[in-house]
């Protein structure tokens, strides 16, 4: 137990003070660095609350695959991250204000959020028990068939993503030589090189 | 084994669906060369969709679950927005032309967007709500800025884009709360709890969503980027967005606010009456001094969905009915105003200054004619179509006792009446400019003559029938 709850507070700390890294580091690639160990820890947060099938996915997707986008984007793209900074002193007190509101909001209702008795009687898909349900099996379940529609739904959204990405920055430059294997392979002997005959002395 | 959901409800979104992929790989296949093929498809299977919602009215049916319902009033709505849809694919086949954006893609956008807008209005659950909202709006991201040469277009799309996603947030932190409270996103079950009293958190959630719909009715304050986006984008874009978005996302709005939240009505009841005054007045008195016609009637249309929610914040039946005939009008209204501006073509380029209209009476009298009878029909001048709009909605007010909310509304009307009867003004009396090129496509033509024929004529004759519809879809929301 005890191991548990030291295990708890070193992904959380690690998170918390990774996650304030990303947004106070000078580097942008560090910025990146900590948001993947950020990642790591919180993988680790789920595994503690036995729900290893997010973790792993924490882990594949996010650290595998978009942090590692992410840091292709910083390193190719050359961005002025000094000057993105310029307006920040400006903006910080109207965007502080903004989350203040926010902030109070939420604390309202959190203060006026009595037991929920209501709340959790109606909750649409209420979780399985743990001990009977194995977590890959529950997401399944809730993805594939209760929530099908929206699964769809969530593929169109995407699919019009990619349309637009392609439909907005894919151009056609012209003279541009690109290669073609298949006329590469089809090229015959007799079109690309002829025997002459050359005469003494002489040259061509 | 689960069984299978229920389709049959769904079928037109099904088959819309499965339309746009086929067209998406009939563009990707025959290249830039088959815009023309893609669009005709497209407007068709906008027609066979409509064909399947007429023959699939009826009583209520939910499917997948609760989260996708197909009623009369979905129904009614969907017609609006098809035939938006359709309409504007036709009329901007020769502007996409014009202007070298002549791309497939073009086509299969709109047939998402109006996918996504068929799935908003048929939504029974705040994530299905989401998700036809995310869309719908994608869609029109991407088509605001598919003129990627031109700066404007970059902008108006990019300006959209952050607004709306701005929007999108809001509505999942309303919708986050509302689940918090609730424990629950179905409107069903939603409704039910509501019924035992409101509290604090809900109705911050509840703003927070009917801030998001305003967002996407470009309902003041919320209307910011209306002028910009509208102007900047491709025309043809414009005309889609004035009309077809719009009728969806009031819909959407009317939907949410008058059956899940129905019984907090004195509490959403305030915030529409502010957003409807805010949204007529500042209408008809931005537009006053605007000299592009898009930007005029980007404040018109915000004008018009202030009038359309005065409807709303009556909260009744009758109310509902006055939004749904409405929007009914606005839609023959503005697909025919902006059939007249995708006309506005000299010199072979498209021109976009109200004064460019100057004199049109004698340069093209039948276009002239037609302008007008828009221009009167939106400043509600009696016996045309937007007189009628006008006054169902606000009898609702009236009927609600909402009595100050409907005598602004129509001083803000005769405001608004000024800056129409100008651009008539400057067609009939004032000096010729440079006449409009011949030779439209006979398309812009048909539909310019047949929505002023529908505005002047068909409308004000077959009201009967209109209402009756309106009044079916608006019972609907009232059943329980």
């Amino acid at each position: 137990m005890i191991i548990q709850a030291l295990a708890f507070y070193l992904f959380a700390a690690v998170t918390v003070l990774s996650g304030a890294m990303v947004i106070t580091a000078r580097n942008p690639v560090h910025s990146v660095l900590f948001l993947v160990l950020a990642f790591f820890s919180a993988a680790g947060l789920f595994l503690l609350i036995g729900a290893e099938f997010v973790a792993m996915i924490l882990v594949i997707v996010y650290v595998g695959a978009v942090a590692v986008l992410f840091l292709f984007v910083v390193m190719m793209l050359d961005i002025d991250f000094a000057e993105l900074r310029t307006g920040l002193l400006r903006y910080a007190p109207i965007g502080a204000l903004v989350g203040i509101v926010l902030l109070i909001e939420l604390v309202v209702a959190l203060v006026s959020w009595k037991g929920a008795s209501e709340a959790t009687a109606n909750l649409a898909v209420p979780t399985p028990p743990a001990s009977t349900t194995q977590n890959a099996v529950a997401i399944g379940e809730l993805i594939y068939t209760h929530y099908a529609y929206l699964f769809q739904a969530a593929g169109l959204v995407l699919l019009v993503a990619m349309i637009g990405a392609i439909a907005l920055t894919l151009r056609q430059r012209p003279g541009v030589r690109r290669q073609k294997i298949a006329n590469q392979n089809a090229v015959q002997p007799a079109d690309v090189a002829e025997v002459r005959k050359v005469a003494s002395r002489g040259g061509i | 084994m689960t069984a299978l959901p229920d389709f049959a409800p769904a079928i037109p979104e099904i088959v819309l669906a499965v339309a746009s992929l086929a067209l998406l790989l009939v563009g990707a296949f025959k290249g830039d060369g088959s815009t023309r093929l893609v669009s005709w498809l497209g407007t068709a299977a906008l027609a066979v969709v409509l064909v399947l919602v007429w023959a699939n009215t009826g009583d209520k049916a939910l499917t997948f679950g609760g989260m996708f319902i197909a009623d009369r009033f979905a129904s009614f709505a969907k017609c609006l927005i098809l035939i938006a849809s359709g309409i504007t694919l036709v009329i901007s086949q020769d502007y996409l032309k014009l202007e070298r954006m002549d791309r497939p893609e073009y086509a299969v956008l709109v047939l998402l967007a109006t996918l996504g807008m068929l799935m908003l209005v048929s939504a029974n659950d705040l994530m299905s709500l989401y998700l036809g909202l995310e869309l719908m709006s994608l869609s029109l991201y991407v088509v605001a800025a598919f003129r990627r040469d031109a700066v404007k277009s970059s902008e108006a799309g990019l300006k959209y884009f952050v607004l709306g996603a701005l929007g999108s947030g809001l509505y999942l932190y309303g919708a986050s709360l509302v689940y918090g409270f609730t424990g629950t996103t179905s409107f069903t079950q939603i409704a039910t709890t509501v019924g035992n009293g409101p509290s604090i958190g809900l109705i911050a959630g509840l703003v927070f969503v009917m801030a998001s719909l305003a967002f996407k009715v470009s309902a003041v304050p919320f209307h910011m980027w209306t002028p910009d986006v509208y102007e900047g984008a491709p025309t043809s874009v414009t005309a889609f967005f004035a009309v077809a978005p719009k009728i969806a996302a009031l819909c959407l709005m009317v939907r949410v606010l008058v059956g899940p939240f129905g019984p907090l009505v004195d509490q959403w009841q305030q915030v529409v009456v502010f957003i409807s005054l805010a949204s007529m007045i500042l209408g008809s008195f931005a537009a006053v001094v605007q000299k592009n016609i898009k930007r005029l009637l980007a404040y018109s249309s915000i004008g018009h969905v202030g009038f359309a929610l005065v409807g709303l914040a009556s909260g009744t039946e009758e109310g509902v009915r006055g939004v749904l005939a409405y929007l009914a009008i606005y839609l023959f209204m503005n697909l025919g105003t902006f059939a007249c501006v995708l006309a506005m073509k000299a010199g072979g380029r498209m021109v976009e200054d109200i004064k460019d209209l100057s004199g049109l009476s004698r340069t093209n009298p039948l276009m002239a004619l037609c302008l007008a009878a828009f221009m009167f029909s939106m400043a509600g001048v009696p016996p045309l179509a937007g007189f009628f709009g006008k006054l169902y909605v606000f009898m609702a007010a009236v009927h609600a006792g909402l009595y100050a909310l409907s005598i602004i509304g129509v001083l803000a009307s005769v405001v608004a009446a000024y800056y129409y009867l100008r651009v008539v003004k400057i067609m009939y009396f004032d000096e010729p400019a440079e006449a409009f090129d011949r030779g439209q496509s006979g398309v812009i033509r048909f539909v310019m003559a047949a929505s002023a024929v529908i505005i002047a004529i068909v409308i004000p004759l077959a009201l009967q029938p209109m209402t009756h519809a309106a009044q079916a879809a608006a019972a609907t929301l009232f059943l329980g």
